[in-house]
């Protein structure tokens, strides 16, 4: 049966600029240029990935959308019913790509942030300091002090371990397999240059990065991949993965044919067979499960590192959130339901979970509440697209916030969604050889430093005109933030009150 | 010759003090003593006229703010905002000095005896001849000289006490003019990240101790003597420290 | 007679402290706020003093207020359930009473602004029932009484609640609120002051300053701007924020920090005004890693904006400014005094020979204590 899919766009040459370099060609991954006598582009096969755009030399290419190739209709999007015709042609689960991309309330955008007027100066964050620094780990609630033999004050109370942050802002999970090793090995740069932390997801550590390990996090999921003691000693922290804000309560496998050598090694298993994520641990069927975990981490690695919990955000987050710090979990990363994936089933990434907004705010106020707040760091994931999200989040509470998708996007990523295929033209969700030589890590590292960079600088223009000059002055500062457009219970639910309303 | 005028100050609201003060200078009073000052705010505030006035006491804040022209000697500390905009005259003051002095200041001159506080000589800016000079005798507080424009400031760190450093830290954060002339050393690590430390050459040793003959008449102090420690001069590394700060 | 509305406000502080214990009347406290009374707008004053109740040094000392009778029986209530009720009596004012003297900061004009409309104002000296402290503390127990008074006895306002001291606050101008409160009645061995100036009008009589707790007073000249997570890292400790103020969450702190963590007030000034981490990188390790940790465990107490505070407690007085020092504070010494002021002019005013005069450096506490053994 030949496929009845009309083509989702519509690749226009303009014959007349191009003069046949064949570049498009050569650049295209999913096989959509072709030449004969000139360049013909068969449009079903074009995912909008922006490559031959970005590298035609002429400018002569553009993408649209197929407009027409749906009727109108409001009722039945051409999304829909290309997504009916795909499942009748196949009888498959709908696979996707990056996150939830449909047209949900987001939060951020309906929340403003305040700023000093005569009555508190701001305060110039070029010229004066302005401080970023953050640390990741639990915290006793108070501090205790002894006078030592010398007669000084001295500190009694054991702090437990802390990864210490320069900025507020750690990369995702995203693992090796999923990712290609140039992608690891930008973002371990980065982290190390801009003083903060990767994140290996549940594909393992390459052996090429374990010089970086002050600045990665290295993650125990599911399918325990590449997961060893030295594994688990070559980091900064350590990450048990409960669950993905893309796909909540979903596992996941790396197919066979993207296990090459070097994954083979870093996974620790044969060449070519799938990798399977089951979709719970097997051995954490409870929440005293999860506390034998941790606490098995913490023997393995000494009680040197702080462990995080990661989970989806769900309805009952907070809830979970709270037993997750009382079993003894030091971080706890949240992920909402725009974070990003390299695959799950549509249905899943666009109709579970809970906006990370709403979830955060849960989460931090739970654990107030409950007086465990101290006790572990909060970070949040899924949807931070700029810092002004940033500065937001850290107001609702976050410790941190992860940026998967953002940093995917400077290192080129178009949001095409097609990771799962491996064809990822732009060298990011691939193993062919030939893309992955695309992404030059010196020239990622940068990229994402720079990121990395602009971001600190827009956070310290927000906390000058706050008038603060910590990270810590906004972090939980709900009072700064104000909502518009909100409901009275949206408005209740985030601990915000709408704008209009003074102190 | 015009006799001195004497006024007593306590409990002299400011207001009033300044009013007599303006309007006597207007029927062309040239001098004038202030006994018992205490916290009047604005002396010597927006006049014109090269009057001379005495502050026995300490006066209120913004003393001498956008003051063009006349002198003022104050016999005590002064507290905060002196020379505050101030565009031309010359302000003694045989005592300490409080935060944020000479802000904006674009002319004149402000000796201090003593110490001053924090944000000494803050935005401090030069225009063509107009180049204001700030001179204190001991030492300052964080964020001297901050976002500099213009103007010369020199700090002395006379009579300081063992291991108090002649200038806090954030010394020219944001200086993007002027100069500072330092007697001694200052750490690289209390130092703005757009200045760097130079040697003197024989213009600003000149332009130096020009200043600091006439600083030194003023509180009879050995200009051989302060010029014998070496000084260290600060100044901008560039006049657009944030010229890659911002994506287009 | 509480507003709803927050209030940010200017200000004036003053502080004077005997170290040796000499207590003096409140004279010299009037005289040097009203040095600054341009600092204030006429919408807040207040004084906190030490060592005035010595015949009731053991009772908790509350000063109370009412919009109306009803409160006040309803409050009445509310006490004789919970404490023992040694005292009380009405507190001595003088009805429209204003101060007259001369001073630089007074329009002529403007002559003398008698306070009106005071709520009742009333004291109680107070005993804790040794039935009710089995559990907590006793001063635990007074904490938890006047966070009960204030946010759920409807028109009653504990002013202050500690021992051997008192707050005297109100709308006004502060040295019309002095004399209104009689103060030169009063003799204390360390005297604090503030004027406000609130930005927004609708001055209400606890809102004043200062702020007290047990025995905790602060007056401060500023504004918190980390005020909103101040308050909920002090939400779980059970303390409640119902003034509509910035300047509560200051009291609070130390109530937390020295009294329930026991850390010493240089340690509790660090968490409240930390070190930058650039300086605290060049500490020496024991002090690096004593700063390191109170930042990392403290870090929503950090007050940050604009302050300068003074701090007044039994045994003696603090004051401190902010991390980058946008609020002003002179110190002074006078062989066995210890003065504070946003002014030295302040200062000079009652104590024209100084042996000493200095301003502080950012985030460094000035620490006042008594001498041993004495009030």
């Amino acid at each position: 049966m030949t496929s009845e899919l009309p083509p989702e766009f519509i690749v226009k040459i303009d014959y007349n600029m191009c003069r046949r370099c064949k570049r498009c060609v050569m650049n295209c991954s999913f096989g959509c240029m072709h030449f004969t006598d000139r360049v013909v582009p068969e449009h079903k096969l074009c995912v909008a990935c922006q490559r031959c755009v970005t590298f035609c030399p002429e400018h002569a290419i553009t993408i649209t959308k197929n407009e027409l190739a749906y009727k109108e209709n409001a009722n039945w999007s051409p999304e829909t019913r290309q997504n009916i015709l795909k499942q009748a042609e196949t009888g498959g689960i709908l696979l996707t790509g990056m996150g939830n991309p449909r047209d949900y309330p987001i939060l951020w955008d309906h929340l403003l942030v305040d700023a000093c007027q005569v009555t508190n100066p701001s305060i110039d964050p070029l010229r004066e300091p302005m401080e970023l620094r953050t640390f990741l780990g639990r915290k006793p609630d108070r501090l205790e002090f002894v006078e030592s033999e010398d007669g000084e004050i001295d500190l009694a109370t054991e702090i437990e371990p802390q990864v210490r942050l320069d900025v507020p802002i750690v990369f995702g999970a995203m693992s090796y397999g999923a990712v290609s090793l140039s992608v690891h090995r930008s973002l371990a740069m980065a982290a190390a240059r801009s003083g903060t932390l990767m994140n290996t997801g549940e594909g393992g550590l390459h052996r090429e990065l374990y010089p970086y390990s002050g600045n990665i996090i290295v993650q125990v999921a599911s399918g325990r991949f590449g997961v060893h003691s030295e594994y688990l000693n070559t980091s900064a922290m350590v990450e048990i993965k409960i669950g993905q804000g893309a796909k909540p309560g979903i596992g996941g496998h790396l197919p066979g044919e993207k296990v090459d050598e070097d994954i083979s090694k870093t996974r620790m298993i044969p060449v070519g067979s799938d990798a399977i994520s089951p979709a719970p641990h097997h051995d954490i069927y409870s929440i005293e499960d999860l506390s034998q975990l941790i606490y098995a981490i913490k023997e393995a690695t000494d009680y040197e590192k702080p462990v995080s919990v990661k989970i989806s955000a769900v309805h009952n987050v907070a809830a979970i959130a709270s037993g997750i710090v009382r079993a003894g979990a030091d971080v706890v990363t949240i992920d909402g339901f725009r974070g990003g994936t390299g695959a799950a089933p549509m249905v899943i990434r666009d109709n579970v979970g809970i906006p990370i907004e709403l979830a955060l705010a849960a989460v931090d106020q739970r654990l107030r509440d409950e007086g465990i707040r101290n006790n572990a760091s909060i970070i949040c994931a899924g949807g931070i697209r700029n810092s002004g999200d940033m500065a937001k989040a850290i107001a609702l509470g976050a410790d941190a916030v992860v940026i998967g998708t953002a940093a995917l996007v400077a290192l080129g990523c178009r949001i095409c969604q097609k990771c799962y295929t491996g064809n990822c033209a732009w060298g990011i969700a691939t193993q062919r050889p030939e893309l992955v030589r695309r992404l030059d890590p010196q020239v990622g590292a940068e990229r994402l430093t720079n990121l990395l960079t602009a971001w600190s600088l827009e956070l310290k223009e927000i906390l000058g005109s706050l008038g603060v000059n910590s990270i810590e002055s906004l972090r939980g500062s709900r009072e700064r933030l104000r909502g518009i457009g909100l409901d009275s219970q949206t408005l209740e639910l985030l601990g915000v009150k709408p704008a209009g309303v003074g102190q | 010759m015009k006799m001195v005028m004497r006024i007593d100050c306590k409990g002299l609201y400011y207001r009033k003090q300044n009013k007599i003060i303006r309007n006597a200078a207007e029927e062309g009073e040239t001098e004038f003593i202030l006994d018992n000052v205490n916290g009047q705010r604005y002396i010597g505030s927006g006049i014109e006229k090269k009057i001379k006035i005495t502050v026995n006491g300490v006066p209120g804040n913004d003393l001498a703010m956008f003051m063009n022209g006349p002198t003022i000697i104050v016999n005590a500390n002064a507290q905060d905002g002196v020379a505050n905009t101030m565009n031309a005259g010359e302000v003694i003051v045989h005592g300490s000095a409080g935060d944020v002095i000479g802000y904006g200041m674009r002319g004149g001159k402000l000796y201090v005896k003593g110490d001053v506080g924090y944000r000494a000589g803050i935005h401090a800016k030069e225009y063509k001849k107009q180049v204001p000079i700030i001179i204190a005798g001991g030492v300052a507080g964080d964020f001297c000289g901050e976002y500099m424009a213009g103007g010369i400031l020199v700090l002395l760190g006379l009579n300081r006490g063992e291991g108090v450093p002649i200038a806090g830290n954030y010394l020219g954060t944001g200086m993007h003019g002027g100069v500072i002339y330092i007697r001694g050393e200052v750490d690289e690590y209390t130092l703005g990240k757009e200045v760097s430390v130079l040697q003197l050459d024989s213009k600003d040793m000149k332009v130096l101790t020009k200043h600091l003959k006439e600083y030194c008449e003023h509180f009879e102090l050995d200009l051989d003597e302060i010029m014998s420690e070496p000084f260290v001069k600060l100044q901008p590394v560039s006049s657009r420290p944030y010229g890659s700060l911002y994506a287009y | 007679m509480r507003c709803n509305c927050y209030i940010p406000s200017g200000c004036s502080v003053s502080g004077i402290m005997s170290e040796s214990g000499r207590r003096q009347d409140g004279n010299a406290i009037i005289k040097s706020i009203t040095l600054m009374h341009d600092r204030a707008n006429g919408l807040g004053g207040g004084f906190a003093a030490y060592g005035i109740y010595p015949r009731y040094s053991d009772l908790y000392a509350f000063h109370i207020m009412f919009d109306n009778i009803a409160a006040k029986e309803r409050c009445e209530e509310y006490l004789k359930d919970m404490f023992d009720i040694v005292r009380d009596e009405e507190m001595p004012t003088r009805p429209g009473g204003a101060y007259e003297g001369v001073t630089a900061g007074r329009y002529e004009e403007e002559g003398v602004q008698p306070i009106t409309d005071p709520p009742i104002l009333w004291r109680y000296f107070m005993d804790v029932p040794e039935a009710k402290t089995r559990f907590v503390s006793d001063r635990e127990y007074v904490v938890g009484q006047v966070m009960e008074i204030n946010s759920e006895v409807e028109g009653a306002f504990v002013a202050s609640s500690g021992k051997n001291m008192g707050a005297f606050k109100g709308v006004g101008y502060p040295e019309d609120i002095g004399v209104f409160y009689k103060l030169d009645e009063y003799k204390a061995y360390i005297w604090t002051a503030h004027g406000r100036f609130p930005t927004n009008t609708p001055g209400w009589w606890g809102g004043a300053h200062p702020f007290c707790l047990l025995d905790w007073s602060i007056v401060h000249n500023g504004e918190i701007s980390s005020y909103g997570i101040n308050k909920r890292y002090l939400e779980p400790f059970g303390y409640r924020m119902e003034l509509r103020t910035d300047t509560e969450v200051v009291a609070y702190l130390f109530d937390l920090l020295v009294r329930r963590h026991k850390l010493p007030i240089e340690l509790a000034a660090k968490v409240l005004a930390s070190p930058f981490w650039e300086d605290i990188d060049r500490m020496p390790d024991r002090e690096r890693r004593i700063a390191t940790a109170l930042r990392q465990v403290y870090g929503g107490a950090l007050l940050n904006g604009p302050f300068s505070i003074i701090l007044g407690h039994s045994r003696g007085m603090v004051g401190f400014n902010d991390r980058i020092k946008l609020r002003p504070m002179t110190c002074a010494r006078k062989d066995d005094m210890l003065y504070m002021s946003s002014e030295e002019s302040a200062i000079r005013e009652i104590a024209p020979d100084l042996d000493e005069v200095w301003s502080p450096r950012a985030g460094t506490p000035v620490i006042g204590e008594l001498d041993e053994g004495v009030a």
